[in-house]
């Protein structure tokens, strides 16, 4: 009989830590947990881009470098054509002048993509809701090598076609 | 002429033995309810097939995850983007290696302890006795064995998963440098709770039903004698990695297109 509960403790103990294995995959290794900033503890503002480049939604946003807030969702506008990043910025970061501009940045050459927030000199603060227009998009890395190459051949190819 | 016919039995007899192990397991299926009713048969055979595999599976886990991060870096690293370690790690941690591997190891450690008990307790003719006093082998026996093994395989894919991460942690963060927050950022933003996790889980449960069906199959349909055993163990290790790398092909398919 001691032999059967010393067993069954065992057997406890073991599916209580392969579900623990299954948390632990959940929270610390999937995108379910990123409760960092939770619902209460963070506002939410706009900001629109012509193009968000490969932004993903829990894309970080940062300011000087330091992570102040998520991407929460990206939505299309069908009226402006433009893309609209949700962002969630932690509440103790609540004094982000109104005329802040967005870029998205890339970390690295092959790293992820992320927002940075530059800010402006504004005397009134960001709030829940606010728009962030002052943005620029991300670098297309094949506009960039086709205006390269486009401005090497103007200047090889003469001044046939640089009138303007 | 002969060889034809050779064929033609072969043949014949692999489509025999594989309906059989379907109605077999049809028969246990039917002392699934009874085995449930008495869980304490359960909980032994989950300590026997579980537990005691908890070792091997951890330190396997443990031992891949590191070599992942070596060989990860050592790539990663021409490029620019260790960074990234985190995301070569989960993904191919909890996707391929943590249900394939570990039921792998779960078919050499208890599935051929499976078939080699339930064989020899066919050999002795434990199996008969039991039908002698009305006790049907098949709910008794084979049955909690059965479920044991379905249970016990997702949770030791959990828990080779979540100790290789660890210990790709361990080597990429600990011994090389790669930043501690990148690399966990960048899993989280990569790893998707529904594609990858469930899936994972999905994969390891369905690897469990093969390999522990496959297991109690070879030891019941056992020939009665020391080589009959010996060949019924040496098939199922055979048979069943075959059906797990067979089946995640097709999982693969079905989940990740």
């Amino acid at each position: 009989m001691m032999h059967s509960k010393w067993i069954e403790t065992i057997v406890g103990a073991f599916v209580a830590l392969g579900l623990g294995a299954l948390l632990v995959l959940t929270l610390r290794i999937s995108n379910l947990s990123l409760a960092g900033f939770g619902a209460d503890s963070t506002y939410e503002i706009r900001a629109m881009f012509d193009n968000i480049g490969g932004l993903k939604v829990r894309s970080p946003v940062k300011m000087a470098g330091v992570t102040v807030g998520r991407v929460n969702a990206i939505e299309f506008d069908s009226k402006s054509y433009t893309a609209v990043a949700i962002i969630q910025i932690d509440k103790q970061y609540n004094q982000i002048p109104t005329d802040t501009g967005a870029n998205v940045y890339t970390a690295g050459l092959l790293g992820e993509q992320y927002i940075s927030l530059a800010p402006g000199g504004s005397e009134e603060f960001l709030k829940g809701g606010d728009v962030i227009t002052d943005t620029q998009s991300a670098v297309v890395f094949e506009q960039v090598i086709g205006q390269f190459l486009y401005g090497k051949a103007a200047e090889s190819g003469g001044d046939k076609d640089s009138k303007e | 002429m002969s060889a034809l016919r050779a064929l033609g039995r072969a043949g014949l007899s692999f489509f025999e033995r594989l309906g059989r192990g379907h109605i077999f397991l049809l028969y246990t299926l039917g002392g699934l309810p009874a085995t449930l009713y008495r869980w304490r048969l359960l909980t032994s055979q989950v300590f026997a097939l579980g537990v005691l595999s908890l070792v091997i599976i951890a330190v396997s886990g443990l031992f891949v995850g590191m070599v992942l991060g070596l060989q990860g870096y050592n790539t990663l690293v021409d490029f620019g983007a260790e960074e990234s370690l985190g995301i070569l790690l989960a993904l191919s941690l909890v996707r391929e290696l943590g249900p394939v591997v570990s039921a792998l190891l779960f078919a050499g450690r208890a599935g051929s302890a499976l078939t080699a008990e339930i064989g020899l307790m066919k050999t002795t003719e434990q199996l008969a006795a039991m039908e002698m006093m009305a006790v049907d082998p098949l709910h008794r026996v084979v049955a909690p064995r059965l479920l044991a093994g379905i249970l016990a395989m997702p949770l030791l894919a959990a828990i080779f998963s979540a100790v290789g991460v660890y210990g790709g942690y361990f080597v990429g963060v600990g011994l090389l440098g790669v930043d501690e927050g990148a690399f966990w950022s960048q899993m989280q933003s990569a790893v998707d709770f529904h594609d990858d996790i469930l899936n994972g889980v999905i994969k390891s449960f369905v690897f469990g039903i093969a390999v522990t069906w496959i297991a109690v199959f070879e030891g019941y349909d056992t020939a009665p004698t020391s080589a009959g055993i010996s060949r019924a163990t040496t098939r199922t290790v055979v048979n069943s990695s075959l059906a797990v790398l067979g089946l995640d092909f097709v999982l693969t398919a079905l989940m990740f297109d």
